[in-house]
Formats: structure tokens, sequence, C-alpha cells
């Protein structure tokens, strides 16, 4: 089945039309014209070396920073200067780090639930979805115990659970298997998908891994702020 | 739940720096407890010696202190004479010190006055007092801290009195002082003739305004106040309450100092924390809210632990025998209230900055911070 006839009728939820971006006053260029797309339930790598703009162009994505100029859609939403990321990060977009960014001295409930106090969500609807998502990441038993007690593996999938708790549609993923041994990285990962699919969100992940780019649908290759290849 | 965690887990986190704050405020609140409530204990009590069965008090013009008043015997005379007056009586202070004393405060007084009339005698005859010029009655306070009985012969400054009687009176400025003749007293305090204030009862309380009138007329050097006039007016209280406010005050200005000082070392901590909330939906006022439900908890622990230890100041103090008698150890709930107000703001203003810190944190800046 040729890839374009699998995305006939996707819509596109992530779009980035011509994204320049700059830091220190405009000395360091880090997105120099990109174009890009992500369609619903698609789960794309984006690859390419360090200081490339992968996680400059997940951060515009999720509302963390914004363009200098271009225009950066989600779910038809224009993110910009003038744009409240609240909604967005509330309820739209789930952010998977590298490092979990988990808070170290609260257990992995106190951490999943986190996202859903920010939106205010239900304490039981909340703490239903963290029995589903602990049980489909295999944390259940592990619900009560601190972050300091936790292997990496075990860490990363909390971050997981988290980024999930509030059904994001959309989920950024900034290597989120960089810090994990091949063993935990393979089982994170393939948890990772798993839940994409089964939440029917779409994946935007840079990686540097590229086994693991190549499971996804599609690999995007990033090179000095600009997309060389799109397969 | 997860809210309260937020506030509450840095200051485990740190726990000696949480101490050191919650000490600042508590040691700051203490002060300004135990000091406005020595203090306007001290007013109170002197207010009720002034307004002991009398409406108005009659004392000289521009003293800044009743301690220098001399009212003389012809203007008493005067006043006593007025038909509106119910009944006027010269009271002299004084104050003197003993061995192991260093305040005992003297009144010179009638045997008509209510402070001998109407105070329950507890040893001696009523009807005694004045009949001999070396006689006096102690308040029971006194007699205690003197350890004096009826027929005692008692050092009081330059001269030895003998006690004829022992009275109990609500008052402790009265209860820890000692009554003697008037003649005795301006004899003692070199004030022949004199008093300090004349106390007046009105047969009609109306008649307050025509009574000051009259004075301001009759006696010009004189001034004429109702009770309630004379303590908001005193400049001795003024001062007295302006100072306690001001000691208290700077005590909090430096436990404030504390919490920002804190709260700002909390939130630089804290950066990265601070990020993750901001990623993962927590808006500015959410942040916030931490922040400040920090510095109020850090603010309220300290004002609750300050009350603690102000209260067992204040104890502590009532039971050094010097201060018998001179330190009115309850604490009013507006004070308490006042003060505990006092501390949350303190703290609320401590922790603006950092809050406001903290609400422009920008998450993808943090998130590189390792």
């Amino acid at each position: 089945m040729n890839s374009e006839n699998a995305n006939a009728g996707r819509r596109a939820v992530l779009s980035a039309k011509d994204i320049w971006k700059s830091y220190d006053e405009g000395t360091v260029a880090v997105l120099n014209g990109v174009d890009f797309e992500g369609l619903e339930g698609q789960t794309v790598a984006l690859c390419g070396p360090s200081g490339c703009g992968k996680s400059t162009l997940l951060h515009l994505f999720g509302g963390l920073d914004f363009p200098d100029r271009g225009s950066v859609l989600v779910n038809g939403s224009i993110i910009d200067r003038g744009h409240n990321p609240l909604r967005l990060l509330r309820h739209e977009v789930g952010f998977v780090f590298q490092l979990h960014n988990l808070i170290p001295d609260f257990t992995v409930e106190e951490n999943c639930m986190i996202p859903t106090v920010a939106a205010g969500v239900d304490r039981h609807v909340a703490k239903a979805r963290l029995r589903e998502l602990a049980e489909r990441t295999g944390l259940s038993h592990r619900i009560g115990h601190r972050i300091q007690k936790l292997s990496g593996g075990e860490r990363q999938r909390t971050a997981i659970c988290r980024a999930l708790m509030n059904r994001p549609k959309i989920l950024l993923a900034d290597e989120p298997t960089g810090s994990l041994d091949e063993k935990a990285s393979n089982m994170v990962f393939d948890l990772l998908l798993d839940l994409v699919a089964r939440e029917g969100a779409t994946l935007l992940m840079a990686t540097h891994d590229r086994n693991l780019a190549r499971r996804c649908d599609r690999l995007v290759e990033m090179h000095d702020g600009k997309i060389r290849e799109d397969a | 739940m997860i809210f309260l965690k937020l506030i509450l887990t840095n200051l485990r986190r740190h726990r000696i720096r949480s101490l050191i704050s919650v000490a600042g405020i508590a040691f700051s609140v203490a002060a300004m407890l135990t000091v406005v409530t020595i203090l306007q204990g001290a007013i109170g009590m002197f207010s009720g010696i002034l307004s002991n069965d009398s409406e108005l008090i009659v004392f000289e013009k521009d003293v800044s202190d009743l301690f220098f008043s001399n009212v003389p015997q012809q203007a008493m005379d005067q006043i006593a004479g007025w038909t509106m007056v119910a009944h006027a009586n010269p009271v002299l202070f004084g104050v003197v010190s003993s061995a192991g004393h260093p305040i005992i405060t003297c009144f010179g007084v009638t045997a008509s006055d209510a402070r001998i009339q109407k105070a329950a005698w507890l040893k001696g005859e009523r009807g005694n007092f004045a009949l001999h010029e070396d006689d006096v009655v102690l308040g029971e306070r006194a007699a205690q801290f003197l350890a004096a009985d009826v027929g005692s012969q008692v050092p009081i400054g330059h001269a030895t009195f003998h006690v004829i009687g022992i009275l109990k009176t609500a008052n402790g400025f009265e209860d820890g002082g000692v009554f003697m003749p008037l003649a005795s007293a301006q004899s003692f305090f070199h004030k022949e003739g004199n008093s300090s204030v004349i106390t007046v009862k009105l047969r009609n309380k109306d008649d307050a305004a025509a009574f000051k009138a009259k004075i301001q007329a009759a006696q010009p050097n004189l001034i004429a106040l109702e009770d309630a006039e004379f303590t908001r007016s005193y400049s001795q209280f003024k001062i007295l309450k302006a100072t306690a406010w001001a000691v208290g005050g700077c005590g909090l200005l430096l436990g404030g100092l504390g919490v920002a000082n804190t709260m700002i070392m909390s939130v630089f901590t804290r950066i990265r924390e601070i990020a993750i909330l901001r990623v993962n939906g927590f808006s500015n006022a959410q942040i916030g809210s931490v922040i400040f439900g920090e510095s109020a908890a850090v603010s309220l622990l300290g004002a609750l632990s300050g009350l603690m230890i102000g209260s067992g100041a204040l104890y502590a103090l009532k039971l050094i025998p010097a201060l018998d008698g001179y330190v009115d150890t309850t604490i009013h709930p507006i004070l308490m209230a006042i003060v505990l107000l006092l501390a949350l703001l303190t703290g609320i203003a401590g922790a603006l900055y950092p809050a406001f810190y903290a609400m422009r944190i920008r998450a993808v800046e943090a998130l590189r911070f390792e």
C-alpha cells in the first residue's frame, strides 16, 4: 500500500509554513524556512545532527516558543505570540523529553496528575485515566513509588503516562529514549507507538536513533535548520 | 492535594532554610505581640487609674507627662464648689524605688477617694486612712513583693512608712502601688499644695462640655478632658503606641525580608520544576499560587509560633517579681488577628517579586537548564 493512499483523507494537525527562528538577536539561526505537515494519527521521526533545529520545531508546535517568521498551526489554530498556549498545553499537546522532567520527590501518581490539576479535570476521572495508562505501561505496581526509586525506563514510561493524561491528540517527543540503554529504549518506544496507535494520536518525535526512526510512518531529515528529506 | 504538595514540598526539601524563615516571622510576631500587649496593658491600666469613679480629668496644660503636672489646691477647692460637680478628688502621682523593686507607684489621695472607699480592703480598717502622716496602704501585690503586712514598717524611697492596710483593686498599677495620704505625698515628693490631677465626676454627664469650658475660663493654665479623650490624646500614650507598633513593624519588616529571601531562593532552585509545571499546562495564576502558597505557609507557621512564643514571653514577664503588677498579659483577640494578618501580608509582600519572577520563567529556556 503506498503512503499516499494511507494518508488520503487524513487532515493535517501540525503545520509549519516557511518557519524561521534564530536566537541571540539573530546571530544563531536555528530554523531557516521550514515547511512541514503532520497528519492526524501519523508517527513522524525527526532526525538530524544536534543543533539542526529538531527540538526547536517541537517547541514551536507545543507553543513553548514562537517563530520569528512564518506560521505554525496546530489543529488549525495559529500559534503565535498573541496566542495563549494554555489550551494547547492542557488539552491538545503532550510532551515527552529526553530527561524525563518529572518531579523527583513526587510519586508516579502525583507526577501524572499534574496536567489534570492544571486543566481542572475531576479527580475521579483523572484517577481512572491514570489506572488505565498505568496498566498499559506496566506501572500499576509502581504508582505509589517516588520517582527517585524508579529505573530510567520506568521514569520515561511515567513521563509518557503524564503526557497522555489529558488525552492529547498530538504527542511531541524530544529524544524520548535518548537517556536509555538499547533494551529499555526499545521497550519504551514500543510502548510509545502502541499508546499513540490506541489513542489515535499523532506522534512527532525528535531522535538520533535511526532504527527507531525507521519504525515511524515518516522519517524527516533535518540539516542546518532545513528539511532535507521527507520519506 | 497535588497543589498543596507542590506548595509544601519545597519547604520540606530545604528544612533549615524554611525553619530560619519561620523563626524570623515567629520572633517578629512575638516581639510585636509582646511589646504591643505590654504597652496597651500599661496604657489601659493607667487610663483605669484616672477614670476610677470619674469622667473627667483636670491637669496642667501643655505638660508632657502627668508626673510633671501641678494642679494647685486653690483650683481643687474652686472645682469642688461648682454645682455641676458631684465630687472632685486630687491625686498626686509619684514613682519611687525600693531595694529590689525599681518602680513603685505612689498615689497621694484623700480619704474620700474612690481608690480608698471602693477598693476591697483585705486587711486593715478603711476609716484609719490618713489619720497619721507616715501611714500607708499597700496594694495586694505591693504587699507581696515588699513582704509587708499590716503593722509592718516598709522602706519606700528615702523614708519608712507604717502599713495600716492592704487592699485589692482590679488595676495592676494600683495593686502594685502604695497609697499615701495626699499631704504626706505632697511632702514626700516636694509638691506642697499641689496635686498631679483632679479626677471629676459630674452630677450630669451631659455637662462635660460646659465643665471643660468653665475650666478654660476659670483656670487658663489647666485643661479638662474626658477619660476617653485623654487616652486618645495624651502624648505619652501616643508615643508609647507608636513605639510599640514601630518596633513590631520593624520586626515584621525584617521577617518579611527573610521570607522574600527564602522565596527568591526557592524560585531559583525550582526553575526547572516551574518549567515542568508550565509545560504541563499550569497558568501564571497557578504558578503564582504555588509561590504565594509557600510564602503564606511560612508566614502562617511563623505567626502561630510567634503567638505561642509571645504568649510564653508575656507569661514569663508576669512571673518576674520586679514587674509584678505592671504587666498585663491579656492578649486581645483583635490584636492577635491584626498581628496574624500583618504576618500574612508580610509573607505575601515578600513573595511578590519571587512570584513575578516565577511567572516569567520561559519553559523552553528553563528546560535546557541542567
